[in-house]
């Protein structure tokens, strides 16, 4: 039973690196400057590589699973189609052959990039997060969660002094700069909460110690999501609802667009390579 | 075949270079953390582990190439390559012969000990490849490849590239 929420676990880290690294990669060619455009490539390939390693792992997990788990572990057709033909999943399948229902990713990480400010201020709360989160996963008594976990959190540190920066630059900058990464903290925040909430597979993990504490990990978030935030001269939103799906599968419309465009070709013409 | 042992197998890697860095070789790199042979004559069996510079690195794959293509010419048929997360490549496993070879192409070595991650809007002092001068500028922390930072010389005003302390 724990092996299936050791791969939910492992999906949801995957989905959420592919989806960013996603949105990031939609810059490319549109940045503000070329310098801040090769950043963003250069981050979204860092996501999009612990991504791989995170689909290899989860595809390892998967292809041990009993018939009846298999069965039962994704709803998507086209990933369905694949396991009752008695074939072994790869990092490819998962990324592309699931439907949006089956991805676990974060409902702050499919939000549109909208501007330099939006998407510098969503990957300031995921980076910092994951600065702390990676840090605790080191420490997993899974060889190689902690592995991955090892390799990412130096990427994830320099992304972090990177959406910082960003942060304060536009904040503590022009009065139409201030307003506008104003406006994207705000609308963003409802979507961080999502980020600390302990389910049921996170409780158990954690208590096998293959999983983080999530709840340990919100006060250091906050701490230093405050402090960049009042540098940058911007007002932390008051505590207000906070949205919850993305890692049950409940999406916003945002990520069926994502997964149009990143599938496509898969589906259209199943297998093919270039 | 003759039994081989792991010295040649080092050996014939020094020849494999990396593709975005052809000045530098794997072995100055640091990227392949151990050989293992096993079985003889026709079915020796040689597993490289190398770990990844960067998680997105497109270049492992093209050593990868690189790797079973250096043996191959050895008549070694049956590869294994194996990559290693853990513990994560540092510039800290860079050779000095390959901190030299880079300066000479034209890239700003790593220059101190990697892992002590810069504070924000702090920047490294690096000094140019061409006249060595300090009085060089940050361009962007973000260069043509995950590796490298751009900078310029503000002395010979010629503008240049720096692999990153990582």
């Amino acid at each position: 039973m724990n092996s299936t929420k050791k791969l939910d676990y492992t999906l949801r880290l995957a989905d959420g690196a592919l989806i960013l690294g996603h949105r990031l990669g939609e810059w490319c060619g549109h940045g503000p400057i070329l310098e801040q455009d090769i950043a963003l490539t250069n981050t979204a390939l860092d996501h999009l590589g612990r991504a791989r390693s995170l689909y290899q792992y989860a595809a390892e997990q998967f292809n041990l699973l009993p018939a009846d788990d298999k069965k039962n572990a994704f709803t998507s057709v086209a990933i369905q189609n694949l396991i009752s033909a008695g074939a072994s999943v790869d990092e490819d399948d998962l990324a592309y052959l699931r439907d949006g229902w089956d991805f676990r990713n974060e409902l702050l990480l499919e939000q549109p990039n909208i501007d330099w400010a939006y998407t510098a201020a969503r990957s300031f709360f995921y980076d910092t997060f994951n600065y702390f989160f990676f840090t605790q996963l080191l420490r997993s008594k899974d060889e190689s969660l902690s592995a991955i976990a090892e390799k990412s959190l130096k990427e994830v540190t320099y992304h972090m002094r990177w959406s910082s920066e960003w942060v304060v630059r536009l904040g503590d900058g022009t009065d139409e700069s201030h307003t506008r990464m104003q406006q994207a903290v705000n609308e963003l925040w409802m979507y961080t909460g999502e980020l600390f909430s302990m389910s049921e597979t996170d409780t158990t993990l954690l208590k096998e110690g293959i999983g983080a504490d999530l709840a340990a990990i919100k006060p250091l978030w906050m701490e230093r999501v405050r402090s960049v935030l009042d540098e940058a001269t911007i007002s932390i939103p008051v505590d207000a609802w906070m949205q919850h799906g993305g890692r049950e599968g409940r999406h916003s419309e945002h990520l069926g667009y994502i997964l149009a465009e990143l599938q496509f070709m898969q589906r259209a013409y199943p297998g093919m390579e270039w | 075949m003759e039994a081989i042992n792991k010295e040649q197998v080092f050996e014939w890697l020094s020849n494999v270079t990396d593709p975005e860095v052809p000045a530098l070789t794997i072995l100055d790199l640091g990227i392949v953390r151990k050989v293992d042979i096993t079985g003889s004559g026709p079915d020796t069996t040689v597993t490289i582990f190398i770990t990844p510079t960067y998680s997105g690195c497109p270049a492992m794959d093209v050593i990868s190439i690189g790797i079973r293509m250096a043996l191959l010419s050895r008549g070694i048929g049956k590869v294994v390559i194996e990559p290693q997360l853990s513990p994560a490549w540092t510039t800290d496993w860079m050779t000095e012969e390959g901190k030299r070879k880079l300066k000479a192409y034209g890239i700003a070595p790593p220059h101190r000990k990697a892992f002590q991650p810069l504070g924000l809007f702090e920047e490294d002092i690096v000094s140019c490849p061409r006249c060595g001068s300090e009085e060089t500028e940050l361009v962007s922390h973000f260069g043509a490849t995950s590796c490298k930072a751009l900078y310029k010389c503000l002395s010979c005003k010629e503008p240049f590239e720096h692999f990153k302390c990582h």
